[in-house]
């Protein structure tokens, strides 16, 4: 493989890519060779989180005050590029670290903060987003989960569903609908300690076309009660506008992954073609496999470019909405072309789950629903048009 | 939009004159010269007089001495009236940088500042009936002769072909050396005895760019006029220009698709249908939003290559990538945007039927996608 320092105009430095052969050794050495008993089991198991945490694989982008690591942005390209190139899906590190710490450094009271993010960088705690319910994905003003206020605290009822992490996570940031003195509704979020609430129940550990390592859940809240301190930022009402401004970055996170996941599937292809032979010739030796790979190439070389491009506007603040949405299009729509193509030339093979490139194909056809469906990306292109 | 970010205020004053010389000079003459299946003369020469021929040109010979982004400039402006086949950029930013780069001084000095003025409009003739981009099979021989070559051969799909003056001329100085045989030759066509051009080819589009057959029955070129001086340098010349000219199609191919995408948005918004604006229907905004993604990857990926390019780190493999993706997408593009005019974009008179048709082209010229994919599987 090809280093990826090689291929991309990004500011990484000597401890950026110390970092990044660590990241990899972990990815390559604690977690591929565990992911077929994860996905028997249907989720990787509470250990492999300790573990990410004391090699400081966890939230590295959490100020140390809180036990974080202070880095930058680019630390957590590393790593998700690494977890994606490795071909390990399991765990689901980038959503705790990157799409749930980030909640409570962003809008989290200094209690919130104290609380978790030590406990998030250790591993004691794993987060998920609780957002998605049965009736809504994307639409998130129709939320139907309910926080009523009771005394010091809510007491909230309702139900979500295609929630990653849902079987692991003891800390659930989770979307519900206040009512406002006017009797108006609007969103709050709220930090669920799972272990310390009664009214909580996980639903089933969902069944998936792909990702069987990682779990999804249904979760279920019946009158559950949970102190006025577990409202995020402390203010109601904040939730909708807290929910949009994540979305940049995880659209962003989306193709960082996507980018991962086209490199490691080159790569692997590369190799197959190079040592299969059909009808007396290496199956690289037809033009057809050239020319599809050059292809592929080609579709991967302006990904990085672009990805590159929206990493630097990103890290200057600069990363709008439409350009995010663009991003996320187009990373897993190519991503999931490029995998099917590569699965193609792998003939027979790339349809038996003992190659990476059966799992990569059953594993990655999601990347085009979640954080925003690609057709909700569109509908954010179309609006600036 | 995303613009380029290295356009400078002095770049957008030269926009403001070519933007302005575009409207007045050739707009208003667009089917007349579409018409006659090329551009006249006198156009050359007023583009030479205000400052739009060989912007990157030393000004020593009376160039600009500007950057790619002049060339880039040009292109948009030309796009922006849906001009895409004015040749200045093959003039200016593909035929001029051989003289310049592998030129004598003194073949510089007797070519490039009449080439500034467009007193010289100049055309490249390398791909034969029978050689395209597989250059070493080239036929047009070149044979001493006393103090120069006698030329002997054929060329086709010559751009500039029936307008240009000088032409640089691929031959063979050496039959049976391969590549090592190829010599470039700068041919002044004015009473050059045996130079016959063949008709006008008709093309599917680019209707105002001529493109031509050009025959060669023993016409004699002064040694002097040997590009550089020395036999067989012709195929690595014509080989380290290529990523360069590579680029300048990519840059022609992004204008396209942005405005072809700012066009059609422009379009659908006052288009009614069952009662509807166009662009109120599901469909049309989805498919914008595609466009839009790949005029605005292209963007991205233009800008990376420009600045590989300046950096000197530009490849064959770059250049082949970048020419691939931009000309695949732009076709792509001006299908879809042709799609959202229905029957209007069917009429010559809307750019977007030209820009469909014109981009057929990119996907051939300047080698083809499938030449492209050679280049770019070799390195697997």
């Amino acid at each position: 493989m090809t280093d990826i320092a090689q291929q991309t105009a990004l500011p990484y430095t000597d401890e950026h890519e110390i970092f990044r052969t660590s990241a990899r050794r972990f990815f390559e050495e604690e977690c591929v060779p565990q992911q077929a008993a994860w996905r028997d089991a249907g989720m990787a198991p509470r250990s492999i989180w300790k573990r990410a945490g004391e090699l400081g694989f966890l939230c590295p982008r959490v100020p140390e005050e809180y036990g974080g690591a202070g880095a930058d942005f680019l630390f957590s390209v590393i790593l998700l590029e690494e977890q994606a190139r490795s071909g390990a899906v399991s765990p689901m590190l980038s959503l705790h670290s990157d799409v749930v710490a980030p909640y409570l450094v962003h809008y989290g009271t200094a209690e919130q903060k104290s609380h978790f993010l030590p406990r998030m960088t250790s591993g004691d705690y794993v987060g998920a987003i609780g957002m998605t319910e049965p009736s809504g994905g994307s639409d998130l003003k129709n939320l139907r989960t309910t926080a009523r206020r009771d005394g010091d605290g809510y007491v909230i009822n309702g139900q979500k569903t295609f929630i990653s992490n849902g079987i692991t996570a003891n800390l659930l940031v989770l979307a519900a609908q206040t009512t406002k003195p006017d009797g108006g509704r609007s969103v709050s979020l709220f930090l669920v300690d799972t272990d310390e609430v009664k009214g909580f129940k996980r639903g089933r550990n969902l069944k998936k076309l792909g990702q069987k390592a990682c779990d999804t859940a249904e979760l279920f809240f019946e009158d559950m009660r949970v102190p006025e301190g577990a409202l995020l930022g402390g203010t109601e009402g904040r939730g909708f506008a807290q929910l949009m401004n994540r979305l940049v970055e995880e659209r962003l996170m989306t193709a960082v992954a996507a980018m991962g996941i086209v490199d490691h599937a080159l790569a692997v292809t590369i190799d197959y073609v190079k040592e299969r032979k059909a009808f007396g010739q290496r199956i690289i030796d037809f033009q057809n496999t050239r020319f599809k790979l050059a292809e592929c190439k080609t579709e991967a070389k302006v990904l990085r470019v672009f990805l590159d491009h929206c990493i630097r506007e990103f890290m200057a603040g600069e990363l709008d909405a439409a350009m995010a949405a663009m991003l996320k299009y187009w990373a897993t729509e190519q991503q999931v072309a490029i995998v099917d193509q590569c699965v193609q030339l792998h003939g027979g093979y790339g349809y038996i789950l003992d190659y990476p490139i059966a799992q990569m194909w059953a594993d990655g056809r999601i990347a085009r629903i979640y954080g925003g469906a690609n057709e909700v990306m569109k509908d954010i292109i179309g609006r600036t048009i | 939009m995303l613009r380029s970010r290295h356009y400078t205020s002095a770049h957008e004053d030269f926009r403001k004159t070519v933007r302005r010389f575009m409207e007045r000079e050739c707009a208003p003459n667009r089917e007349v010269w579409q018409k006659d299946g090329k551009l006249p003369r006198d156009l050359w020469l007023k583009a030479g007089e205000a400052g739009l021929l060989c912007t990157k040109v030393s000004p020593e010979f009376g160039g600009g001495g500007g950057d790619l982004y002049h060339a880039m400039i040009i292109l948009e402006e030309q796009t922006r009236i849906g001009f895409n086949e004015i040749t200045f950029y093959l003039h200016s930013d593909i035929i001029a940088p051989y003289i310049e780069l592998y030129g004598s001084q003194e073949q510089k000095e007797r070519y490039l500042p009449r080439m500034v003025r467009g007193e010289m409009v100049a055309a490249i003739a390398m791909t034969e009936p029978g050689a395209g981009s597989d250059l070493q099979g080239i036929r047009t021989s070149a044979k001493r002769d006393g103090n120069g070559y006698r030329l002997n051969g054929q060329k086709v799909f010559i751009s500039n072909g029936q307008v240009a003056n000088l032409i640089c001329v691929a031959a063979k100085t050496d039959a049976d050396a391969g590549g090592k045989g190829i010599s470039l030759f700068l041919l002044e066509t004015d009473g050059a005895d045996g130079f016959v051009r063949g008709k006008n080819l008709n093309k599917i589009g680019c209707k105002a760019q001529d493109s031509s057959e050009l025959f060669f029955d023993n016409v004699f070129v002064p040694a002097d006029n040997l590009l550089g001086g020395a036999e067989g340098r012709g195929f690595p010349q014509l080989m380290q220009r290529l990523p360069e000219e590579r680029l300048i199609m990519a840059m022609s191919a992004v204008a396209t698709m942005e405005f072809a995408v700012a066009e059609t948005a422009a379009y659908v918004a006052q288009r009614e249908m069952f009662g509807h604006k166009l662009g109120d229907f599901q469909n049309t905004r989805f498919k914008l939003a595609e466009c839009k993604t790949k005029a605005t990857l292209a963007r991205a990926f233009l800008d990376y290559g420009i600045d590989s390019f300046i950096e000197g780190t530009f490849d064959i493999t770059q250049g082949a990538m970048i020419k691939l993706w931009t000309t695949v997408r732009a076709h792509e593009v001006a299908d879809e945007c042709l799609q959202l005019h229905g029957g209007y974009g069917y009429m010559s008179e809307y750019n977007v039927s030209r820009w469909y048709a014109d981009t057929r082209l990119g996907r051939i010229a300047g080698g083809t996608d499938e030449i492209m994919k050679e280049l770019i599987g070799r390195t697997l």
